[in-house]
Parts: structure tokens; sequence; C-alpha cells
């Protein structure tokens, strides 16, 4: 029996999350304009293996390949007719890595779409949306639903909104500040925390973002604004570059690592990387942060 | 209402970004028998300057530049027939075709430079998302375009900004059309490399690049 994922947190303890999902894939031979959602039914072995890596590297919270997996997202690769299979079956695949002894994170992104009224999407429509995904993912057994990336606020209240509307599980939140220390649609930290505070999210942060460095100074924001909240750090290894054609990303393990304890000072209580990072990343973090310990 | 106070209103709904309020002060300026060029390039565009400015800033974000582009065009469509009427006609600076390339679903950053582009007074063809090598080609070739922008947003597809560069060589077209390229992972490095005549790093910067690229 897994102890539930907050009470872990409440604890006081430090998890790991994994890393970068995209990207790996793109290595792994995954063609340029497929979504990694694809593989989940197609390649499922390669899912698997990449959450293995990670597992290997130390991550406690892997999280499953649902990135893009609200029906309006999947649409684009033809995959709409199977939501309910794509997110159930990828934590399926998550929690064949996970057992019981490590956490699954059904993870949702974006749609994609604006909202009403820069956008055609309505409020009740992406609730909608969110909540077809997370009944799925909840029913492949994942521990929380992780909504990471979001970068309108409305949307996000959707994601939130949907999630609880079909499942118990704890739902996570966290937005990407990559835009002069906001998010694309100008959100700010504070903002953020403060809708999440009064929506009784209990886990929140910063993912993905512009440089690793900036999560140092939208972290106190967080805090101040949702004091009650646990902080999640989980950003990009800095911006993509191609370099002879190459693509190098600025932040390396080491880096990284060094980072990590940074944002534990600061009160994180879950550290992870997004873009552009690998599994040698994550080990990193975990070694760094279980020294400190 | 003197002129200049509703040309000041006008600036300041574009600013504010509400679309009613420059459709409605749009009615005032045809009620008034004013002219119409005159209330749009004195009117609505010095508020589409601020907000372009502000956004190059980083002290407004998309929402902002968005609901004012709204504003304006919605206003502007509101003072189009009398444009016609009086024969005059909305300078355009030249035609761009825009796009984001093969592979690529983002949508944001290169809808924004279209709209920009479209409130300075460029004429733009939006070819939308994941658009081929030769749906460019075909649409340089059809709208005889000054400019072709291309974006991408993935280490993976910015190589296909360089294949639509060798497509328009192919065809012929490279010479007649300027290349702009855009988008998170690129850079004017980047430009260099692949051949493009010109980045830019947000659509702000976009406007005054394209510019000098019809200019030159």
């Amino acid at each position: 029996m897994r102890i539930p994922i907050l009470q872990r947190l409440a604890a006081d303890e430090v998890l790991i999350a994994d890393g970068a999902t995209g990207t790996m894939l793109l290595e792994a031979g995954l063609p340029t304009g497929m979504p990694g959602e694809a593989w989940i039914l197609e390649r499922p072995e390669e899912i698997v293996k990449l959450h293995r890596a990670y597992m290997e590297a130390g991550s406690q919270i892997i999280l499953t390949t649902t990135f893009g997996g609200t029906r309006a997202r999947l649409k684009a690769a033809g995959l709409d007719i199977q939501v309910a299979e794509v997110n159930r079956r990828a934590a399926e695949l998550a929690r064949q890595v996970a057992g019981d002894d490590l956490y699954v994170g059904g993870d949702v992104g974006p749609t994609g779409e604006m909202m009403v009224p820069l956008g055609p999407l309505a409020y009740e429509a992406a609730v909608e949306l969110f909540a077809e995904q997370a009944r799925a993912l909840a029913a492949g057994d994942a521990d929380c639903i992780y909504i990471e990336t979001m970068g309108d606020l409305d949307e996000a209240k959707a994601a939130v909104e949907g999630a609880r509307q079909v499942c118990d599980l704890p739902v996570f939140c966290t937005f990407s500040f990559d835009t002069h220390g906001r998010t694309s649609m100008g959100v700010s930290p504070t903002q953020a925390a403060q809708a999440m505070a009064a929506l009784g999210v209990p886990v929140t942060g910063a993912n993905c973002g512009h440089a690793p460095e900036e999560v140092l100074d939208i972290l106190p924001q967080i805090c101040q604004a949702a004091p009650d909240a646990y902080l999640i750090a989980k950003p990009n290894a800095g911006v993509p570059r191609l370099v002879k054609r190459q693509v190098v990303y600025d932040a390396t393990p080491q880096r990284m690592a060094e980072l990590a304890l940074r944002y534990v000072e600061l009160g994180v209580r879950i550290v992870g990387t997004c873009c552009g990072s690998s599994p040698a990343h994550i080990a990193a973090i975990r070694e760094a942060v279980m020294r400190d310990e | 209402m003197a002129n200049e106070r509703l040309f000041e209103e006008m600036t300041n709904a574009v600013i504010a970004g509400v679309p009613d309020k420059a459709r409605e002060l749009a009615n005032e300026v045809l009620r008034a028998g004013i002219d119409p060029l005159a209330a749009i390039q004195q009117g609505f565009k010095p508020g589409m300057d601020v907000v372009g400015e502000g956004f190059a800033k980083g002290e407004l974000f998309i929402p902002d530049l968005m609901m004012s582009s709204k504003a304006m065009q919605e206003g502007i469509a509101i003072l189009e027939p009398e444009l016609l009427k009086r024969k005059q006609e909305l300078k355009t600076l030249g035609k761009v075709v825009i796009g984001t390339v093969r592979g690529d679903i983002h949508e944001i950053g290169k809808t924004l430079v279209a709209t920009m582009l479209s409130a300075n007074g460029f004429q733009v063809h939006d070819l939308g998302v994941d658009a081929s090598p030769q749906q460019f080609v075909d649409a340089v070739r059809e709208v005889d375009a000054d400019v072709v922008g291309l974006s991408a947003l993935l280490t993976t597809t910015m190589l296909n900004q360089e294949a639509v560069i060798l497509t328009l060589k192919e065809a012929g077209l490279r010479d007649q059309v300027k290349v702009i390229i855009g988008g998170v992972p690129t850079s004017p490095e980047w430009a260099e490399e692949i051949g493009a005549d010109a980045y830019a790093e947000n659509a702000t910067e976009a406007v005054e690049v394209v510019k000098g690229l019809v200019k030159a």
C-alpha cells in the first residue's frame, strides 16, 4: 500500500520528479511532427524504457507521457477518438515502472487553444476537456493529477476544476514563467499562487520556463502568496540552441544539481527538470539532494 | 468633440484593448464627418504603437496585444466603407506571407507577428501552422509577396526553415522575396547560417525589421 503522496510531502520530504519527455522521445527516434502520445499505443516499450531510465536515475514521481493528452491536442494527430485509451494506457505504463514504491503523476498540459475572449475555447468546454483526460489518468491508477506549463490562469483553473469533477486524487498545478518573469499570458507568480491558494490546490510552483536561474526569483513570490502550498521546481535545462546543427542546452547536470539545492533551501518539496534534460540531470539532482538531507 | 480629443480617445481605446469602445468611437468619426484615414492614423495607430512598445519591453503581454489589435481591427472595419466611398486607401507597406513551418504546431508567436504586421500596414497572408515548403512557395508566387516570415519553436523544426529557403531557391523565387525567421530556439546566427535575410526576437521588433526589409 502506497503512502499517499501528500502525506510524504507533509512529512517534509523532498521528492524527485523526472525530466524531459518530448526531447527524450525525439532522441529515441520519434519522428518530427509526431506527438509523443502516439507512441503510448504504438510503441509502449519505448515509453516504458523512458520511465525506467528516470526511475533508475532516482525519480520518485514518474510523469505520464500525456502532456498533449487532451482531446484538443490529440486531434492534430488523429488520436482524438482514443482520448480515454491513450491516457489510461499511459498511466498504466508509468505504473508498470513505478510499482508500489514510486508515484505516478498523471500529466496534463495546456489544450493549445486560446480561451475566450482571446480565442474560441470557452471555460466550460475547457473544463470538459480536462475532466475527460483526468478521468482516464485516474482509471490508469495515477497518484495525482499533475497539471503543468500553464500560462493562462483561466485555463489552469479549468484544468483544476475538470480534474476535481472526476476524481478524488490530489491536483498539482504549475506554471511556466517564461516571459520577463511572468507567464506568456502575463500572469505573475504572485497572481498564479494566489489563485491556486484560493482554489485550495495543495501543490504548485514553476516548471519549464526560460533559464533555470530565474526560478530562484520566482519561488519566493509563490511562497509568499501561497504559504500553505508545497512547492515544485521543474525547470528546463536552459534554452535550446543549435550549435553546428546539434541541439545544445546550456545547463549541465551539475549546474541543475546546484540549483536544485538552492530551490530546496527556498522551500521546494518536489524537484525535477523539463525540456532538454535527461536522466543524467535527474541522477545529479537526486545525489545532491540525498547528500544534503 | 474636437477631432484631437476624439483621436486621443481612440488611442486610449486601443491601448486599453476595448473593442466596444473602439467601434463606438469609429461611429462617432462617421457621424462627425471626420476624415476616416486621419482618424485611423492619428487615432487608432498611435495606440497600437504604445502597446507594441510595452510588449517589447516586457510590460505588456500576449492578451494585451491581442485585445488592442482586436479593438483596432473592429474600429477600422467600421471606417472601411467610408474609406472606400472617399476612394481612400490604407497605404500598404508590403505583402507578407507568414506561417509556422512543417512539423510545428506552435501558433501564438506567429499569429502575434502577423497581427502586428497587419496593424502596421502590411498585407499579411497567414498560412497557419505546419505549413510545407511548397505551401510557402505557392503563396509567395500567388500573392507576389515582398517578404516571407518563417516561425519555428522546436529545435527539430527549425531545420524546416532552411527547407523553405531551399525550395524558394529551386523555384527561382529566392531573389524576389526577403526571408525573416523567428521562434524561441532561433537566432541571428541561425538566420545567417541558413541564408535568411533577417531575424527578429519578438513581434514588435519584427515590424521594424520587416519595414527595413521592404525598403532595402
